[in-house]
């Protein structure tokens, strides 16, 4: 398993390699790779359908509790197919979908390290080590969005994509942090086992409210479910790959994952199953009120996600057997219906469903491969997408009033699903011709065999749906914690379930050809929408960033010299306060030990400093500033430092240097400041010097009695092997020190360099 | 301006400058020296070199330019401590050749660390002084 999240992200660095070796094909290239991934995943399919898990365990970080560990059962296996699967398929498609685009190698970078994150969160065994690959999707995903970063909208899309999801991934920090807390482990295999532990445990209810709120952002839950359709900005290829077929899945999978260990409870089973049912319903209602292909897509997968959602809430047998069937079913069709949306977008130059009609003519298989994904959307036999939705309401049941509600809940969503399928596979292609942008064409091999051969998956699934009992078995049984025997299969007699199904299918033609009056129906709704969590959002966001201009305004003044005057005069105040608090006995000068020669250098300085501010010249006060500086030096010769005399000659000399550089740029000297500001100033000079010769005072009248001067005397040559202790300290002892230090200095240098640069080309910066 | 005097003796002074500064940063680890004032000294002398000629000049005796000069140091510096990592030890950990060269004296990880320092300085003066000095 984790040969194959390395394989992902050796893979990442490698695309734009092969992109530059072979522009062309490098589409096909990469995602014949990635099936080999795939297949190599596929080996795992008899011992994980034995009820087998493979666990893998190596040390990574022991002192926090987390460790490099992964496992693989029914559920993870189904998710590690479906993402290399479709991920095949998808950069096959991006190859073709931006022929020729400059940022080809960019999208195959992110989409490959993007696959290699999913499958780190479904493999991942060490709850922590699912944080971190939960963590990068939300950040690939976030490039991913902007990808067309030159866009105002796709920049806000995948800002608000990561704020949503970040913030959520915090609160799921802190609930998987209290989980291994309260089990005593990070492990999934192992917190499994401390089941009743972790339920009646005083915490339980916090825990489960923070990963929930991780799961439902991720997953696009109402009232996180505006992220979604807006992140339809991204090009198709990513929006297919994420934003149908995995990333928003991740939510679902933790839910299905830690379900065995934290659901069945009321809280778990109240609250997921009810914000999946009102997702289900919102979802399909709001899908159908679009025009755009792509944001009817991303609403309908909404729906399916808050279905998930549901069933993993009602914790039963068959419901998780229904939730992996609907799981893998939404994927293939959902994968195919997107991948169509984009085809149609490049070869008509339009999404809005509105100008699209009788496209079949012209791209037939493109649209035989819409027909056939729809039909699976709607829940026609003989499609997966039909056992999908059986296996749903067969799950809710028909007993008491909680399964009634759920049960209308979910006969108005799928009927509203299917008017959506008739809209996205119908409309465009079947209805009568309408004129539109460009005149469309079949769409290249690369666009259409991903939608074909996803469209046919879920066909033949659905015709011999044996071939995916081992495995779905497999999952149904890691998401109910239990051996599930699962039975797949077309034709389950007449019962209630199948009243159901027609009542859903007949509701939904009438749906789809009622639209009109349906949605002025809904039309009226629309003022609610001024109070929806998009709102929220953008208000939020608008408050925050009006706090952050206020603090600005008050802490920023843009003059060197009030920070200079801030930061001086806090020393002052704190330290003095410390040391009037301390009341620490200050040393004396004993004047009569100082030798002539050292008075020598002292009364430079002090005629320096004096020259420095009263010389209306800047010249002279760098000059003086000098005189200063080397008279420092001198001191340090006196006392037997040559290290830091050397150094501090050169950086004076540089200084000076760097100082006439930047007077050459400056204008005429002229006094700005009035008498009172200089006044001032000499206050805050005064205290500063005041201050710093009391510290001085007070360390002077201490016995030096550090250890350190002694150990590091006594150790540098045996273990630094030299006898400057100075610079064994420096590059030895304390050389992590040094290294940051450098990295600070390398990157003032950037600073400045940058500085200079906007200085010296103002028209081109703000 | 141009001062014959100054550009005669640079031209002198430039190697003699350089060599010093191989000279501190070598000798660093037992007498007063190292990295830092080695850069710095070395950066001078390209300083004066700059006050002497041009920038144009300066950054053309130079060869590469200064922001290599600081990714190739700061590289150096990681890679030394790096080393460690790769030999099992805590990163950082100091690792000396066994035999002594007689000129340099003992070869280290400590010794790269060094040179590392030297170039990040001379790199990041460089930096500053040609971004201030070209118009």
């Amino acid at each position: 398993m984790q040969e194959a999240i390395i394989t992902a992200f050796g893979l990442a660095i490698l695309s734009p390699l092969i992109h530059r070796v072979s522009p062309r094909f490098s589409g096909w290239l990469l995602g014949i790779l990635i099936a080999c991934l795939s297949a190599f995943l596929f080996r795992f399919l008899a011992p994980v359908a034995s009820g087998e898990s493979i666990r893998s365990s190596a040390s990574w970080i022991a002192g926090l509790g987390v460790t490099w560990s992964f496992r693989l059962d029914g559920l993870s296996l189904t998710f590690g197919l479906l993402i290399t699967g479709i991920g095949a398929l998808v950069v096959i498609y991006a190859g073709a979908y931006w022929a020729g685009h400059a940022h080809l190698g960019r999208l195959y970078i992110l989409l490959t390290a993007f696959m290699g994150s999913m499958l780190g969160v479904v493999f991942a065994d060490n709850v922590l080590t699912l944080f971190v690959f939960w963590e990068l999707t939300s950040l690939t995903s976030f490039f991913l969005i902007g990808i067309n970063h030159d866009q105002p909208k796709a920049r806000s899309a995948a800002l608000q994509a990561l704020l949503v999801t970040g913030a959520g991934g915090l609160a799921l920090l802190a609930g998987l942090i209290l989980l291994g807390q309260m089990g005593g482990s990070y492990e999934l295999s192992s917190l499994i086992e401390q089941r009743t532990q972790i339920i009646s445990h005083a915490y339980y209810l916090p825990m489960l409210l923070l990963i929930l709120a991780g799961a439902f952002t991720k997953s696009a839950q109402a009232p996180f479910h505006f992220w979604l359709p807006n992140a339809m900005e991204a090009p198709t290829p990513v929006s297919t790959y994420l934003h149908s077929a995995t990333m928003v899945k991740a939510g679902v999978y933790l839910l299905a994952r830690l379900g065995p260990t934290i659901g069945d409870t009321p809280e778990f089973r109240y609250g997921v199953t009810g914000v999946g049912a009102i997702t289900f319903a919102l979802g399909a209602a709001l899908a159908l009120g679009q025009t755009d292909l792509k944001r009817i897509l991303a609403y309908s997968t909404v729906s399916i996600l808050g279905a998930l959602t549901m069933l993993i809430g009602m914790g039963t047998r068959e419901a998780a057997s229904a939730m992996i069937v609907l799981l893998v079913a939404h994927a293939l069709y959902k994968a195919a219906l997107f991948l169509v949306a984009g085809a149609v977008d490049h070869e008509t130059g339009t999404r809005d469903i509105r100008s699209l009609g009788g496209l079949g003519r012209f791209m037939p298989v493109t649209a035989a491969a819409a027909l056939i994904a729809a039909a699976s959307n709607a829940g026609l036999p003989p499609l997966f997408g039909w056992l999908a939705k059986e296996g749903m309401y067969e799950a809710i049941g028909f007993g008491g009033w909680g399964a009634a509600a759920l049960i209308l809940a979910g006969v108005v969503a799928n009927a509203l699903l299917v008017a959506v399928a008739f809209l996205v596979g119908w409309k465009p292609f079947f209805s009568a011709t309408l004129q539109t942008p460009r005149q469309p064409h079949e769409a290249p091999l690369g666009m259409w065999i991903g939608p074909v051969v996803l469209a046919m998956g879920g066909a033949a699934l659905g015709v011999w749906p044996a071939w995916i009992q081992p495995l779905a078995a497999a999952g149904a049984s890691a998401v109910h914690g239990q051996p599930v025997a699962l039975k797949l299969a077309l034709w389950h007699g007449f019962n209630l379930v199948l009243v159901a199904s027609a009542v859903t299918l007949a509701g939904g033609v009438v749906s789809y050809l009622k639209r009109e009056r349906l949605l002025a129906g809904f039309d009226q709704l629309r003022g609610l929408a001024r109070w929806g969590p998009d709102r929220a959002y953008a208000a939020g966001l608008e408050g925050m960033y009006r706090v952050a201009r206020w603090q600005t305004r008050c802490l920023q003044s843009g003059y060197l010299r009030f920070y200079l005057l801030t930061v001086i005069m806090t020393v002052v105040g704190l330290a003095g306060y410390a040391l009037l608090r301390g009341a620490e006995s200050l040393g004396y000068v004993n004047w009569t030990t100082i030798a002539l020669y050292e008075w020598a250098p002292l009364t430079l300085i002090i005629l320096g400093m004096a020259m420095a501010v009263t010389v209306g010249s800047r010249l002279a006060a760098v000059a003086a500033l000098g005189v200063v500086g080397y008279n420092v030096a001198l001191i340090f010769v006196l006392f037997s430092a040559p290290d830091l005399a050397m150094t501090q000659f050169a950086v004076e000399t540089l200084t000076v240097i760097l100082f006439v550089l930047v007077l050459y740029r400056l204008p005429r000297f002229t006094r700005f400041t009035g008498a009172a500001i200089r006044a001032r100033d000499v206050v805050a000079a005064t205290a500063f010097g005041v201050l710093i010769t009391i510290i001085l005072l007070t360390v002077t009248a201490q016995p030096l009695q550090s250890r350190l001067s002694g150990f590091f005397a006594s150790e540098s040559l045996p273990q630094g092997k030299g006898r400057n202790i100075v610079n064994v300290i420096l590059v030895d002892f304390r050389a992590l020190d040094t290294l940051g230090e450098i990295t600070v200095l390398a990157i003032a240098a950037f600073g400045i360099r940058a500085l200079m640069k906007l200085v010296s080309q103002p028209g081109e910066s703000k | 301006m141009t001062s014959h005097v100054l550009s005669t003796a640079t031209r002198f002074l430039l190697p003699l400058l350089l060599l010093f500064s191989v000279f501190l940063l070598i000798r660093g680890h037992n007498e007063p020296g190292g990295g830092f004032v080695g850069g710095l000294v070395a950066a001078s002398a390209f300083a004066l070199y700059t006050i002497a000629y041009t920038v144009q000049d300066a950054r053309k005796i130079l060869r590469v330019r200064p922001r290599v000069i600081i990714a190739t140091g700061l590289l150096a510096a990681a890679a030394s401590g790096s080393l460690a990592l790769a030999a099992g030890n805590p990163f950082m950990t100091g690792m000396w050749a066994p035999l002594e060269i007689p000129a340099l004296g003992k070869v280290g990880t400590p010794l790269l660390f060094d040179i590392g320092v030297y170039l990040v300085v001379i790199g990041v003066v460089l930096t500053i002084v040609f971004s201030l000095a070209e118009e």
